[in-house]
């Protein structure tokens, strides 16, 4: 009797596979032979859109890139405008965007651990993170008015200050004035205070997600050793973040490229061993551990240093209404800013940041017009999900889906 | 702060393939002939480690520099109100200088980014060697670049669509594709299946493409 292959499609609309991701499996008995990921059910073509827009129309198309990091994605596309304007953001905006950079990787990885956990079989973990994350939404909410997609960073600074009083719940015929009382406790207070409150509680937090899985044997039979990836190959398929982490290579841009205020603040960075979906898990945790640090340093700087959020300068920003009204100067500005937006220097640039997912470039081609000639996004997801095929080679169908989740990807910036 | 390429380094070893080095906006970028992209970037990998290729990135300069709107002089009745949409210029059937592959490199070891711009080759379609034999990562920013630009990469082992969807035609990022595309999909009743259609939206006039120096 001869043994055929089978040829299996999985997706694009399967629950394991994290969006519109469509596999064509070939396969053994079980054991996955060949495997072709088909991308491009999400093209929207962003980077061509954004060539028909001004500069600062596009900060909202960033935030759809990879919409469970929203802020995270905005942040390089901000950097590489600043970089051919050669503009700083006072320091409070940086201290600001590093903040909301850091509330955005626990956001990211939550729902990869919620999300990772519930793949595999793992379904209590998933409440518990999205129970952590209405917090940090709250968050975002508070600051710029959008639960997901914030626009909130702007070249020059970010788009307004913290806001001193953090909106709170109102009784209904639904919600009874006790239950009330109980769920704004944390809300007396300014955005910071808020945060904080957070920041206290999530240590504790997730030491309960790593009692549910770290030592469980159900987890650990389903990512040890399944996608080991040697930290030459790593390299070789051009992995970042937390799977280049997770092979064992201690590269981080927040450190190694320090850009915004990172070399002020003090964090480690973890690193795996044996570059397995275990380790990188391992590797993930620890990295909320640390955002939450540097969202603590992050607070305490805020509080001792308020100042200005945006630079002053009305050429990038438009001016204050107060001052338009009595001033003929800002009256043009308002206008131009509005209408044709600025000029940005004939030159290229590539800014990478360090985004939940790995490294998140952006490089902004001008002509000096006021809209970008060319725009190219480079997610971290792309680069990963293109190796799925090597890691998956030899595995059995079940452990394609801890490798899907392993690698967390998220169609909006993989097809863009 | 990291450290940048060390231009001298570079310009030592690349000598001999008389290569243009340019800093700009705190990136090193190497300009070279797509005849030299190969044995360049093997150096790169063996001799500088630049063990990481993050990106691959293709530009069409077929408008490069054009204007909806000039406003340098006013006649008597006043500045133009109208704008005119960009006219595409007749296609150069060679190509010449019109598409252009930016690497992005990375080396972990020595902490250093470096850009290598080549321009494509001028024939039709434009080329240039691929590089998956040196980075495998080439391999998905090597089939973007050919979905999305339409540049071809020689020696590429699978060079398939990525993005675009199945039968598409065109490259869609090219600069004489239009923003709305060619084709919509509609549901037909009469054939009651989804049915591909010419587009019925036209091109809205946004804010003018403008040019202004630092000091305007």
């Amino acid at each position: 009797m001869t043994e055929s292959n089978l040829t299996l499609n999985f997706g694009p609309q399967h629950p394991a596979a994290h969006g519109v991701l469509r596999l064509i499996m070939e396969m053994d008995g079980e054991v996955i032979t060949n495997l072709d990921p088909h991308i491009g059910l999400l093209h929207r073509g962003t980077e061509k859109l954004a060539e028909i827009k001004p500069f600062n129309h596009s900060i909202g198309y960033m935030d759809r890139m990879d919409y469970v990091s929203m802020m995270c994605c905005e942040h390089p596309y901000v950097l590489a405008i600043e970089s051919l304007l050669e503009i700083e953001p006072p320091k409070r905006a940086q201290y600001i965007r590093v903040m909301y950079d850091e509330i955005t990787r626990i956001m990211n990885h939550l729902l990869w651990l919620g999300c990772h956990g519930l793949d595999i079989g793992a379904m209590a973990l998933f409440l518990y993170c999205f129970r952590e994350r209405e917090d940090l939404y709250d968050a975002y909410e508070a600051v710029s008015g959008a639960r997901m997609h914030a626009t909130y960073y702007r070249p020059g600074g970010v788009y307004r200050d913290l806001p001193d009083e953090m909106p709170k719940y109102k009784a209904n015929k639904f919600i009874s004035e006790k239950k009330v009382k109980k769920l704004n406790y944390n809300r007396a207070g300014s955005l910071l205070d808020f945060i904080e409150d957070f920041t206290n509680r999530f240590p504790s937090l997730v030491d309960e997600y790593e009692t549910l899985l770290t030592d469980n044997r159900i987890w650990k039979q389903r990512t040890v050793d399944i996608g080991v990836v040697t930290p030459e190959r790593a390299m070789q398929l051009g992995f970042t973040g937390p799977m280049l982490r997770g092979s064992g290579i201690e590269w981080d841009l927040r450190r190694n490229q320090s850009y915004e205020v990172y070399d002020e603040l003090d964090f480690l960075i973890p690193v795996g061993v044996n570059g397995d979906c275990y380790d990188r898990y391992l590797v993930r945790v620890e990295e909320m551990r640390q955002s939450n640090l540097i969202i603590q340093q992050c607070i305490k700087w805020l509080r001792a240093n308020p100042g200005p959020v945006m630079i002053e300068d009305h050429k990038y920003r438009a001016p204050k209404r107060d001052s338009m009204k009595h001033d003929m100067e800002s009256l043009i500005y308002h206008f131009k800013h509005f209408t044709e937006g600025y000029s940005v220097p004939e030159g290229n640039t590539y800014k990478a940041i360090e985004h939940p997912k790995g490294e998140f470039g952006v490089f902004l081609l001008s002509d000096g017009a006021n809209k970008p000639y060319r725009l190219k996004v480079r997610a971290p997801s792309f680069a990963h999900l293109a190796a799925i095929d090597e890691m998956s080679k030899g595995h059995m169908l079940a452990d394609v889906v801890s490798i899907i989740g392993t690698l967390d990807i998220v169609f909006g910036e993989i097809d863009r | 702060m990291y450290r940048q390429s060390d231009t001298k380094a570079l310009e030592d070893l690349l000598q001999k393939y008389e290569i243009e080095v340019s800093m700009n906006q705190s990136n090193v970028e190497i300009k070279i002939n797509p005849e030299q992209l190969i044995e360049v970037a093997t150096l790169l990998k063996s001799n500088l480690s630049f063990e990481l290729l993050m990106d691959i990135i293709a530009v069409d300069y077929l408008t490069y520099g054009d204007v909806d709107w000039k406003t340098n002089n006013a006649t008597s009745t006043g500045y133009s109100r109208a704008v005119k949409p960009t006219i595409i210029p007749e296609i150069d059937e060679t190509f010449k200088g019109r598409f252009a592959v930016f690497y992005q490199l990375l080396s972990v070891s020595n902490n250093q980014r470096l850009t290598l711009k080549v321009f494509t080759s001028e024939s039709n379609p434009p080329s240039v060697p691929s590089l998956v034999n040196i980075w495998s990562s080439a391999d998905w920013f090597e089939r973007e670049a050919f979905d999305l630009m339409g540049i071809h990469f020689d020696g590429h082992p699978d060079l398939r669509r990525i993005l675009t969807d199945y039968g598409f035609i065109g490259h869609p990022f090219r600069k004489d594709f239009p923003t709305n595309g060619n084709l919509e999909v509609v549901y037909d009743e009469e054939k009651e299946e989804v049915v591909y259609q010419t587009v019925s939206i036209s091109t809205r006039p946004g804010v003018p493409r403008v040019i202004r120096d630092r000091n305007d």
